[in-house]
This record gives structure tokens, C-alpha cells and sequence, in this order.
């Protein structure tokens, strides 16, 4: 554990030191409120009725049988809700609150009943008779992108005059740079192959949940969701309300990772209570959140051009990313995965052509390294088969190309916002690449680049009380990253309050000042500079207080984190403050903005505001008897610029690298012949566990101050996850000798592998 | 289905004689009648282990039990584990450590992890792991929760 940061005076500092997390004994003793634990009174319990198919045609729904059930208050169907019934979406709004005539994937809901107890809404949604007419889904990209394929979107739902409309295509993507073309004669080699990246799903062990209340003329609503006022904007759409009548509660989520970013149910569960005019929950089961939320798979082929000595000439990529019936946020997905799927590489020319492609599959969403995962695999694969045909070592490759700080890789983007190189050399040092490989064994290592935010915007108001204790007021969600507790070390660090007499308050979009969203490792970065700004207007007030007791000008005062500087001796800034509050007693109140504006014409809305950059090595053994993977030691490198919170970054990145594992080794949707899915759950979809470990797990940083947030900080919880599964498919051929290029890389599949090799 | 059972049973060191419904089960019974939610609901098959809870000395899945089974039962639930306020040398661990990120899997974590220092009070990590293999984690907090554990385990009496 680092040592705690002093001050010359011996002072211990808040950032930089791993303060216990903020929330944390709540989260021991059974006392956090998570949604599915918040009482209101005299609710109404909601469960949906679906039908055991991926696509159909409902021809009629008879209620009558549910409807007679005792408790039973409501039995909900497209044809009870406002005509045309409401759609919404953060990309398009094509997803309807019910099913409307038709099913587009296994588990959309065709109607909802609300009961007194959960029994007996249970019981009669099992007695809604559904008729229907099975149709032929589409839930592979072949089979999408077939030209007599079926429309999983109705085309009146795109946006006008898509020239896409008649086909799955929902978008396509284009980007790069250079001609790979005109500089293929340049190449000594070129590697062509294809790569599958499955299925996965979130699996938060909170499902998710929301209960909706009404509330005078408006409504609240608690909601297991990371962008509360997203949510809120598009509820008051849905429900015709102003923003002001629409209040989100979102309580500390049971884990995130992506799939609470969006709404899903909370349309339908708003709308039944103010229809019922009473309170009604909804707690999804693990099964149903398998079917509300998934990561987008992909299909990408990628060519990649060399030059003898490993100098990268081209890459040349096509992503297909299979989307489901509705976009979601897929297609932002599809396009900011594909955008740097060149990596973190001097590439003379990159083509990338992305495609979000349709199916009758459960929306795809965001999820934890949003797209890159999936591309990250191709392409550090795929530089591997170059640099082993060429002879050249997979570590010097890499590093031949590798950009260096300042570097601009990407035109007209952010250059390189990191010293990446002292990232890979100890990764590799501490894989020990170059010494002897056990027998039996195999090492990979590979390299994974997101771009952050690209645009964003967060407000704080912290408020510095009579007593010198201090509260953080931030719309952020904190689903287990920490958010909280690094908030409150800002806040520590800035006012010379103790952190420990630091709140924050969360979760309240009718408490909280705006915040844009909590994605893509921003908070720290983006809302962190909203509470140091909040802070920082704290610290002028007391200037001017101080000024003011002690009868200078403001001039001759300064302030300095929690000090002020007087022209003949240092005061601490709480104490300054409460003289300048006097007897009345009073508080400050600061109010601070994070902000990123967009850029107009770039393909992303926006430049990075800074990059995850990650390095994973690992060494593993494989059982050839039985394909089993054997991980001795795996070591995930990543640039933090500055870990406010090191023993939380750690957790983050440890988090992020054995769920990469888990989709790497062992996860994947499995699909029967009518596109259902047949492993719904916990029993058929198996995640890591405590015995799944590696052997050995090293997560480190490199900080050299350089990142755009406070104190020099990077966003950090995605870096882990991006290239792990690379890493892992290198460390397997090592050992084997065997490329494999589909996931998981499960005992069978590799069992297989090494089996077909022999015959 | 509406049939309800008299019973009697401990819980956290508390008596309590309660009519149960016949079809609830014990974690239903905890967190709907009693209100203590501390223990958690995901999978509802035995595999998460979100809801483990100690009966008579046992971990037990309580989505798997029924209420009516814990007649004449012994139950902790993390609720007990803090005495007078105070947390439990466990709980302040797990705490230190940073173990509790989501924090959702957690009252599970700590009845596994409780049971095994009960049993067994100088575990090795592989007993930890082994403890802990029916209680999923997606935050991942496998290593830090390991290490509450066994930090714990060095300040135990022999």
C-alpha cells in the first residue's frame, strides 16, 4: 500500500493517499439502499410478460385470465398506452415501452402487470395469453447481412431518407487516413485474418431495478441508472412533463460497467404509476437483465501491412459490430471502438470502415472499454502473426511503433497524453519477457488504447459549513469506482477539511446540479474539476473574508490548498473561514464547472480529453490434456497521470483485467436455431470467480502528472479490460503454437484447437 | 399457497415467533417481513451467493431455504455482525483493505468469509478462495477481500 503523501511540515495529504472509501461501512454492515432496498409506501409489484421467441408477429393478447388474479391492479399492453405508443432511445427513439405488434428480440416485453404482492403478479403474468406467429430472426452478422434478409428495424424508424433503411445496416462508419492501397507495395508482408469477439453481458450483481412514484403533478423515480439526468430528459419526453417535475433518485448502483447507462424499463414503470396513480417496483431478474443489456460482438477482418524490420506501413480494417433490435448507444459504440482500432501506432495509412449492424438480439449497450475490446483483439493478434512471420520479437514490434509523447497519431486529435513507452517496458519487466519460458508455458503481451470523453459537462456546488466540515453536491453515479470517495479527497485537499468531514451527496437529480453523464472514466477528470473549481471559488471567498478580518488588501492573500497565506504567517483555511463568518454563522457556497465542448466536423462530436493506454502481459500454462488455461501471472500497466486514490485505482484495474478474463476465457451468449438465448442466468453463464485467478495478478501505474484532470490525473477502470484477451490469445500460442481467433478461448475451444492441429 | 406457518427462531441473537407464508423463502421472509435487506437478491438459483446467510452454523443460499425450514433455526445475517455499533474486526478489514467496492455481493462475501474464520481461524489463501468460490463478485474484488480476510486471521488467537 503507498505510504501516505506529507507535506514539507509533515502534514498528511488526502490525494495521492488511498482514503478508506466514502460509503464504505454502509457497504459493510448491510446498510446501503440500494433501489431494490428503498421502502415507499404501499407500492404496487410489477412483472413483465414476454414470449419464448426472438422474433414473432402477436396476433392477439387476452388479459382476462391475468386480470382476475386477486391483487392484481393492472394488466398492461402497447394497446393501453398513449398511440402512437412512446418510443425512446439515446441514438433514435425506436424503442417502443411495449412490444407494438411485434417481438424484435427474446425477452421484449409484450405487457406488464402490477399487483399488490410480487406473487401474484408473478402468477398472472403467466395467465396472459399471448397468440403469436413465429418470423425468421436474424442473430448472426452473416445472416443480417444476407441480402433477403429480414428488417429487424422498420425503416420509418431511421431517420429520414437513410439510404440504409431497406437493409441491418444500421450505420457505417468511416475512418482514417493515408491510402493503404497506394502504400501497399511499401509492405514486405501483409497479414489478413478475421477475429470474433462473442457476446457478453454485464451481469452487475445488482439487477436492474426501478420503482416510480407519483409525486404532486410530476413523478420520481428510483432508478439503478448511471446518467440520472439523461434519464430525466428522457423521461420528461416520454411523459410530456417539464424537467423540473421529473426527479431522479439514483442510488449508489450494485455495479455498472456500462449497462445502467440507459434507459430501458423506466419508461413503461413511470408510466404504470402514473396511470395507477400509486407507486409501483420493478426488480428485474438476473435472466431478464441478460435480455435488457449486452455488450456489442463483432466480427473484424483486418489486413496489416509491414515492412521487414516490423515499421508498420498500413491497417486496413473492417468491424462488423452485431447491434440488436434497438440502437441504444451501440452505434456510438461501433464508431468511438472503431476510431483508434489503428492502436496506439504510427500507422502511415488506416482504413476503417465500421458497421452496426441489426438483429433480432437483446439491445447492445455500453459496456466497460466501449467497442475496444473487441478491436484491440484483431489488431494486437494480428501484429503478432506479422511480427512472428518477420522473425521480430512481439515486445520490439510494439515498441517500434509505438508513439511517443506529444506525438499526434491521429489527425487532427489529441497526440499521445502519456509516456506509453515506460508503460510497455515495465509490463514486460514485469513478465519477465526475454527470460527462459517455463516448459509448457506461454507469454503474450499486448497493447489497448481508448479514448476518453470527448465531450462533456458536469457542475459541482460544495458547500463549506459553519463548523468547517464540507459537503459535495455532484450528479455522478458512484456504482462502485469510487467516485464518492475521490470526490471527497478534492474536497479535503482544496478546503484543509479532513476527509473524513467531507460528505457527498449523490444520486438526486432535485439535490444535484447538472452532470452529463458518468461514462467513459470521466468523473474524476471532468467532474473532479467541477468539485476543485467549486472548491476554488470557496477558497476566493475566503480570500476575501480574510482580507477583510485581518484588514488587508486581497492582494496581499493567498490560498493554497487548505492553507491561507497572510503576508507574516499561514492560517488554515477552515479557521479563516469561520472568522469571516462571524457570529451570524452562515456557510460558503461554491459552485464549479467541468467542461468539454464538442468539436464541430469531428467524427467523435470531439477530441479525446485524454486516453486510457494499457499494457497486459501474461504467462500461461495450458493443460493438454484438457485445453484448461493455467494463468501464472498476469500484469496490467496502465497510465493514471496522477492515482488520486492508488489502493482504488488498483481495485479498478485488478476489476477491469478478471473481467476481461472472464470474457477471454469463458463467457458468450449461446444462441438455439430461433435466436433465443438458452444460457440466461447464473447456473449457464459462468463469470470468474475467487478460484478463477491467475496464480499471480500485478496491477501498476505509471504517473507523471500529465493527464487533464486534477492534479495531473487520467480517468482509470477501462485500461485493464481493453487488451486482455490479446494478451491471453498470444500467451496461448506461445504455448501451443496454435493461433486461435475466436473467444472465448474456453478448455473446448482450445482443446479443439490443438486436436484439429493434430489430425 | 396462501397457507402460513407459525414459527420461532433466532436471528442475530433476537427471538422472534412470526407466522410465515408457506411458499416464502428464508431470504423473502428477511428482507420482506423482517426488513432486513442487508441481504441481497440476484440469481434466486444458488449460484451467486448474494444472499448467503449463516443457519445454525452453516452457510446456507437463503433463496434456496424456505422460511418454514428455519423453524427452531439459528440465523446470522451481516445485520449481526457489528456489535454495539462497532464493526467487526471482519468488517473493519474488509473496509481497510478496500474490499467493498459495488459493495453489493458484499453481505455475502463476509457471511462466507465469516464462517470460514469460525471454522477454521488461520485459513490459507486457498481456504479464502475455496470459502469464497460460491460468491460471485463482478467488481472483482477477489484479491482485496482475500487479503481482509487472512489480515484478520493474523490478529486471531491461536
Amino acid at each position: 500500500m503507498n505510504a501516505p503523501v506529507t507535506t514539507p511540515t509533515g502534514k498528511s495529504r488526502p490525494i495521492g493517499a488511498s482514503a478508506v472509501r466514502s460509503g464504505g461501512v454502509d457497504r459493510v454492515t448491510g446498510g446501503q439502499q440500494y433501489v431494490c432496498d428503498v421502502r415507499v409506501t404501499d407500492p404496487l409489484q410489477v412483472k413483465l410478460v414476454t414470449i419464448h421467441s426472438a422474433r414473432a408477429r402477436i396476433l392477439s393478447i387476452d388479459t382476462s385470465a391475468a386480470a382476475k388474479v386477486p391483487g392484481v391492479r393492472l394488466v398492461l399492453t402497447a394497446a393501453d398506452l398513449p398511440q402512437p405508443v412512446p418510443r425512446f432511445g439515446p441514438h433514435v427513439e425506436d424503442r417502443p415501452v411495449l412490444a407494438v405488434g411485434q417481438v424484435n428480440y427474446h425477452g421484449e416485453p409484450v405487457a406488464a402487470v402490477a399487483a399488490e404482492t410480487r406473487r401474484a403478479a408473478e402468477e398472472a403474468a403467466g395467465l396472459v395469453r399471448v397468440e403469436y406467429e413465429e418470423l425468421p430472426p436474424v442473430f448472426t452478422v452473416d445472416a443480417a447481412l444476407a441480402p433477403e434478409a429480414p428488417l429487424v428495424l422498420d425503416p420509418s424508424l431511421r431517420p429520414a431518407g437513410d439510404p440504409r433503411a431497406q437493409t441491418n445496416i444500421f450505420s457505417e462508419h468511416h475512418f482514417g487516413w493515408g491510402d493503404p492501397e497506394s502504400v501497399e507495395e511499401e509492405a514486405d508482408l501483409v497479414v489478413e485474418n478475421s477475429y470474433e469477439y462473442p457476446i457478453v453481458t454485464h451481469f452487475a450483481i445488482e439487477t436492474h431495478a426501478c420503482i416510480a412514484a407519483p409525486d404532486n403533478d410530476g413523478v420520481v423515480v428510483w432508478s439503478t441508472v448511471q446518467h440520472s439526468f439523461q434519464l430525466q430528459k428522457m423521461l420528461a419526453k416520454v411523459l410530456k412533463l417539464p424537467l423540473s417535475k421529473v426527479r431522479i433518485i439514483a442510488p449508489d448502483a450494485g455495479g455498472g460497467f456500462g449497462g445502467k447507462q440507459w434507459a430501458n424499463i423506466q419508461p413503461l414503470v413511470a408510466l404504470m404509476a402514473l396511470r395507477l396513480g400509486r407507486p409501483v417496483r420493478l426488480v428485474l431478474t438476473l435472466e431478464e437483465s441478460f435480455q435488457a443489456v449486452r455488450r456489442t460482438s463483432a466480427k473484424v477482418r483486418i489486413r496489416t501491412g509491414l515492412r521487414k524490420d516490423g515499421t508498420l506501413v498500413f491497417e486496413d480494417i473492417e468491424s462488423n459490430f452485431l447491434i440488436g433490435a434497438y440502437v441504444d448507444i451501440s452505434d456510438r459504440v461501433v464508431s468511438k471502438g472503431s476510431y483508434l482500432a489503428g492502436g496506439p501506432y504510427r500507422v502511415p495509412a488506416v482504413r476503417i470502415v465500421a458497421r452496426a449492424v441489426l438483429s433480432n438480439t437483446p439491445p447492445a449497450t455500453a459496456m466497460r472499454g466501449f467497442g475496444v475490446p473487441e478491436t484491440a483483439w484483431a489488431r494486437e493478434m494480428n501484429l503478432d502473426e506479422g511480427a512472428l512471420a518477420l522473425g521480430i520479437d512481439r515486445l520490439d514490434i510494439r515498441l517500434r511503433n509505438l508513439v511517443r509523447y506529444g506525438e499526434q497519431f491521429v489527425p487532427n486529435d489529441t497526440p499521445a497524453d502519456g509516456r506509453w513507452e515506460q508503460v510497455v517496458k515495465r509490463a514486460a519487466e514485469l513478465i519477465g519477457w526475454g527470460s527462459p519460458v517455463p516448459p509448457g508455458r506461454g507469454r503474450g503481451l499486448a497493447l489497448g488504447l481508448k479514448s476518453g470523453p470527448t465531450t462533456g459537462l458536469s457542475y459541482s456546488t460544495v458547500r463549506l459549513l459553519a463548523d468547517g466540515s464540507a459537503v459535495v453536491f455532484s450528479g455522478t453515479s458512484d456504482m462502485g469506482q469510487g467516485a464518492r470517495t475521490v470526490f471527497s479527497q478534492i474536497a479535503a485537499e482544496e478546503l484543509g477539511v479532513p476527509v473524513e468531514q467531507v460528505a457527498v451527496v449523490m444520486g438526486d437529480t432535485a439535490v444535484v446540479p447538472y452532470d452529463q453523464q458518468t461514462s467513459a472514466s470521466r468523473s474524476t477528470v471532468i467532474m473532479g474539476t467541477a468539485v476543485l473549481n467549486a472548491c476554488r471559488d470557496i477558497q476566493a471567498q475566503v480570500r476575501t473574508a480574510a482580507a477583510r478580518v485581518y484588514g488587508l488588501e486581497e492582494s496581499e492573500v493567498s490560498v493554497d490548498g487548505g492553507v491561507v497565506c497572510l503576508p507574516d504567517r499561514e492560517l488554515p483555511l477552515v479557521e479563516v473561514a469561520k472568522a469571516g463568518l462571524g457570529k451570524m454563522g452562515g456557510e460558503y457556497v461554491g459552485n464549479g464547472i467541468g467542461r468539454r465542448d464538442p468539436v464541430a466536423g469531428h467524427p467523435l462530436s470531439g477530441t479525446a480529453v485524454f486516453f486510457e493506454f494499457n499494457c497486459t502481459a501474461i504467462e500461461v500454462e495450458v493443460d493438454r490434456r484438457t485445453g484448461e488455461l493455467i494463468l501464472h501471472r498476469h500484469v496490467s500497466v496502465g497510465d493514471t497521470g496522477k492515482s488520486l486514490n492508488p489502493m482504488q485505482v488498483k481495485a479498478q484495474d485488478d476489476g477491469a483485467a478478471i473481467m476481461g478474463l472472464g470474457h477471454a476465457m469463458m463467457e458468450h451468449y449461446i444462441f438455439d436455431d430461433a435466436g433465443r438465448v438458452r444460457n440466461l442466468g447464473a447456473i449457464d453463464y459462468r463469470i470468474p470467480t475467487s478460484k478463477d485467478l491467475p496464480l499471480e495478478l500485478i496491477s501498476e501505474s505509471v504517473e507523471n502528472g500529465d493527464g487533464p484532470g486534477p492534479y495531473g490525473a487520467k480517468g482509470v477502470s477501462e485500461g485493464s479490460i481493453l487488451c486482455v484477451a490479446p494478451a491471453l490469445g498470444a500467451a496461448v500460442r506461445d504455448a501451443i503454437g496454435i493461433a486461435i481467433r475466436d473467444l472465448p478461448l474456453s478448455p473446448e475451444r482450445v482443446w479443439r484447437a490443438m486436436n484439429a492441429s493434430r489430425s | 399457497m396462501n397457507d402460513r406457518f407459525p414459527i420461532d427462531l433466532k436471528i442475530n441473537g433476537q427471538s422472534y415467533s412470526v407466522d410465515v407464508s408457506a411458499c416464502d423463502t428464508l431470504l423473502d421472509f428477511l428482507r420482506d417481513q423482517l426488513g432486513l435487506t442487508g441481504t441481497k437478491e440476484c440469481c434466486v438459483v444458488g449460484e451467486c451467493g448474494v444472499c448467503t446467510v449463516i443457519v445454525n452454523g452453516r452457510t446456507v443460499n437463503s433463496c434456496l431455504m424456505l422460511a418454514a425450514e428455519a423453524d427452531g433455526c439459528d440465523v446470522l445475517t451481516v445485520e449481526g455482525l457489528a456489535t454495539e455499533g462497532r464493526l467487526s474486526p471482519l468488517q473493519q478489514s474488509f473496509l481497510d483493505h478496500g474490499a467493498a467496492q459495488c459493495g453489493f455481493c458484499i453481505s455475502g462475501q463476509l457471511m462466507s468469509a465469516h464462517n470460514l474464520l469460525t471454522r477454521k481461524p488461520h485459513p490459507t489463501v486457498e481456504d479464502v478462495q475455496e470459502a469464497l468460490a460460491g460468491n460471485l463478485c463482478r467488481c472483482a474484488g477477489y484479491e482485496q477481500m482475500a487479503e481482509a480476510v487472512l489480515d484478520v486471521a493474523k490478529g486471531a488467537k491461536e
